[in-house]
């Protein structure tokens, strides 16, 4: 444990001395913001009530985007640099070093997560009676439970390059495909079709913490894809050992 | 504490190093020598526990590499070739989370101690980004001292430093040298020479040869380099030596002086003398010199070692005698 939390104190620290991770952050918020302002005006304009869904829809999708910058340098970079050398002669486990890399990045996106929080207080006092805290908290949950798994993708990628940027579209490929595979299956029809809608990132989202519930089955999945990512990235610095 | 048996190493289908067989005690620096591409950094690295050997055992400080890695890692320090440093972090608090990955007591003190040690307390609190290479050298040496280990390996640990620095580093290293286990990894002969109290030349993933650097020295020197001085100009003079039996090959080093060296056995010395005198040179000087370690080593690692005709590729003044 000990190990784990002085890599993830290095990674997320690193986080906070860097102008790239800064700008990252920034643009999530920013974006969330332009858009909050948009759909609120438009809520006001033809008087419907805002609900939460404004702020929760568009941070999942800025995050899919947002979390290959942050996640493309992690083990990349080491390996570039030959501090991975370094890393893996010290008295650390392979697991530990992913493990310590995928909290120092969950907790930075975890972050930004957090401070998106400020719209949904705003839209609390906006409305009338206020915000549906049920949706506020399943929708945060599945945000969080999401980046989980993107994270821990972002970190299994990145262990396979030294080129920060082929990491990044990488990641970022692995992220779409994940994002679309339901779509063929709506087409499809039978077993094949289940599969396919099971295997779907979005589907587990959209469908169910989105709308103010929680399954216990989608919460097993996103569960799943970290531990699946993360126990991969291990299989690849392990296999990186052997060549 | 290095045992080495029977280690071996492919990448893919090359082979790196093969059967390799050694040992190092207790406060002995061994010194791994052999041109770019030998299998040094290979062995390094398995020693270290950065990657396995496709064949053989080695065990450091009784650990196996492979079986117990944690524990060796634990007792070793490595210096790696490139040496491997955060830009973004400053000094301290590279070596500082260096020391928590090893779960050091007392880490900011041993921080402290070390950058001490390799007199780099003055730039603690500056970005490693910003050193030179000296002392990102100096920071890669304190690294690998950190945790006190029984072992240090340590890659080319001179490479790019200037002669200031290589002197330092070197002394820093002999310093060390003598209450625990030091194998370094170096292609300069003078080097291991000066520092080691043993000598590992490795070629092509093999090793060719094994001993003090006196003793190789002087195992190999049944071959003879005698220098030769003569009085005013020498036009000619190195064909009539190369000219002489017995005579592998003439160096000219200056004007009035060349050196040449015997083939093992003979001694053609006095016939060069008369040879030399007949041809009208007035004779000043001429004695036997030790081979240099370079000389050595080109005779060991080269694929043919008992061919005479080859010249010193040191040397651009170089006659051969065909």
């Amino acid at each position: 444990m000990h190990n784990i939390w002085t890599i993830t104190r290095r990674e997320y620290n690193y986080y906070f001395s860097n102008p790239a991770a800064y700008l990252v952050a920034f643009m999530v918020l920013l974006i969330l913001g332009i858009l909050f302002y948009a759909n609120i005006t438009a809520a006001i304009l033809q008087q419907y009530p805002a609900s939460v869904q404004i702020i929760i829809g568009p941070l999942t999708t800025l995050l899919l985007f947002a979390t290959p910058a942050i996640t493309m340098r992690l083990l990349a970079e080491e390996q570039r640099s030959g501090t991975m050398e370094l890393l893996l002669t010290t008295p650390i486990r392979d697991w530990e070093l992913i493990l310590g890399k995928w909290l120092g990045a969950f907790l930075f996106v975890l972050t930004i997560v957090l401070t998106s929080l400020i719209f949904p207080v705003f839209l609390n006092q906006m409305v009338e009676p206020g915000i549906d805290q049920g949706l506020l908290i399943s929708g945060y949950l599945g945000v969080l439970l999401f980046s989980a798994a993107l994270v821990a993708i972002g970190v299994a990628v990145s262990s396979l390059f030294s080129n920060q940027i082929a990491a990044f579209f990488s990641t970022l490929g692995v992220y779409l495909l994940l994002w679309l595979i339901g779509t063929p299956a709506q087409a499809m029809g039978g077993a094949g079709s289940k599969l396919l809608s099971y295997l779907d990132f979005g589907e587990h989202f959209y469908a169910t913490f989105f709308q103010g519930i929680v399954d216990m089955s989608d919460v097993v999945y996103y569960l799943s894809v970290t531990a699946l990512a993360l126990f991969l990235g291990t299989i690849s610095i392990e296999v990186r050992r052997w060549r | 504490m290095i045992q080495v048996e029977g280690l071996t190493k492919y990448y893919g289908q090359r082979v790196a190093i093969e059967d390799l067989n050694f040992s190092a005690h207790k406060g002995e620096i061994l010194g791994f020598l052999g041109p770019n591409g030998a299998g040094k950094t290979t062995t390094m690295r398995i020693l270290c526990g950065y990657m396995p050997p496709s064949m053989g055992t080695a065990r450091v400080a009784g650990y196996d590499v492979v079986e117990q890695s944690l524990e060796v890692r634990r007792r070793i320090g490595y210096l790696p070739e490139t040496v491997p440093l955060y830009q973004d972090m400053t000094v301290y608090g590279y070596l500082k989370y260096m020391a928590d990955l090893r779960r050091l007591p007392n880490a900011e003190d041993r921080v402290d101690e070390v950058l001490e040690l390799v007199h780099m307390v003055d730039r603690a609190d500056g970005y490693v980004g910003n050193l030179s290479k000296g002392m990102r050298q100096r920071i890669g040496l304190a690294q690998a001292l950190l945790h006190r280990p029984e072992v240090l390996i340590l890659d080319e640990p001179t490479i790019g430093l200037d002669p200031a620095q290589i002197h330092e580093v070197r002394k820093m290293i002999q310093e060390i040298g003598r209450e625990r286990t030091v194998l370094l990894s170096t292609h300069i002969l003078s080097e291991a020479q000066q520092i080691c109290n043993r000598v590992l030349i490795i070629n092509n993933g093999r090793i060719v040869a094994e001993d003090s650097p006196e003793n190789l020295q002087a195992r190999l020197t049944g071959a003879q380099r005698v220098y030769l001085r003569v009085r005013g100009d020498s036009d000619g003079l190195e064909a009539i030596v190369a000219g002489t039996e017995g005579v592998v090959w003439v160096s000219k080093k200056s004007d009035a002086e060349l050196e040449f060296e015997t083939f093992p056995g003979k001694d053609p010395t006095p016939m060069v003398a008369r040879a030399v005198v007949q041809a009208g040179y007035e004779l000043m000087e001429l004695k036997p010199v030790g081979m240099s370690l370079e000389d050595i080593f080109l005779r060991l690692t080269r694929d043919e070692p008992e061919h005479p005709q080859i010249g010193s590729p040191l040397d651009e003044n170089t006659i051969q005698r065909v």
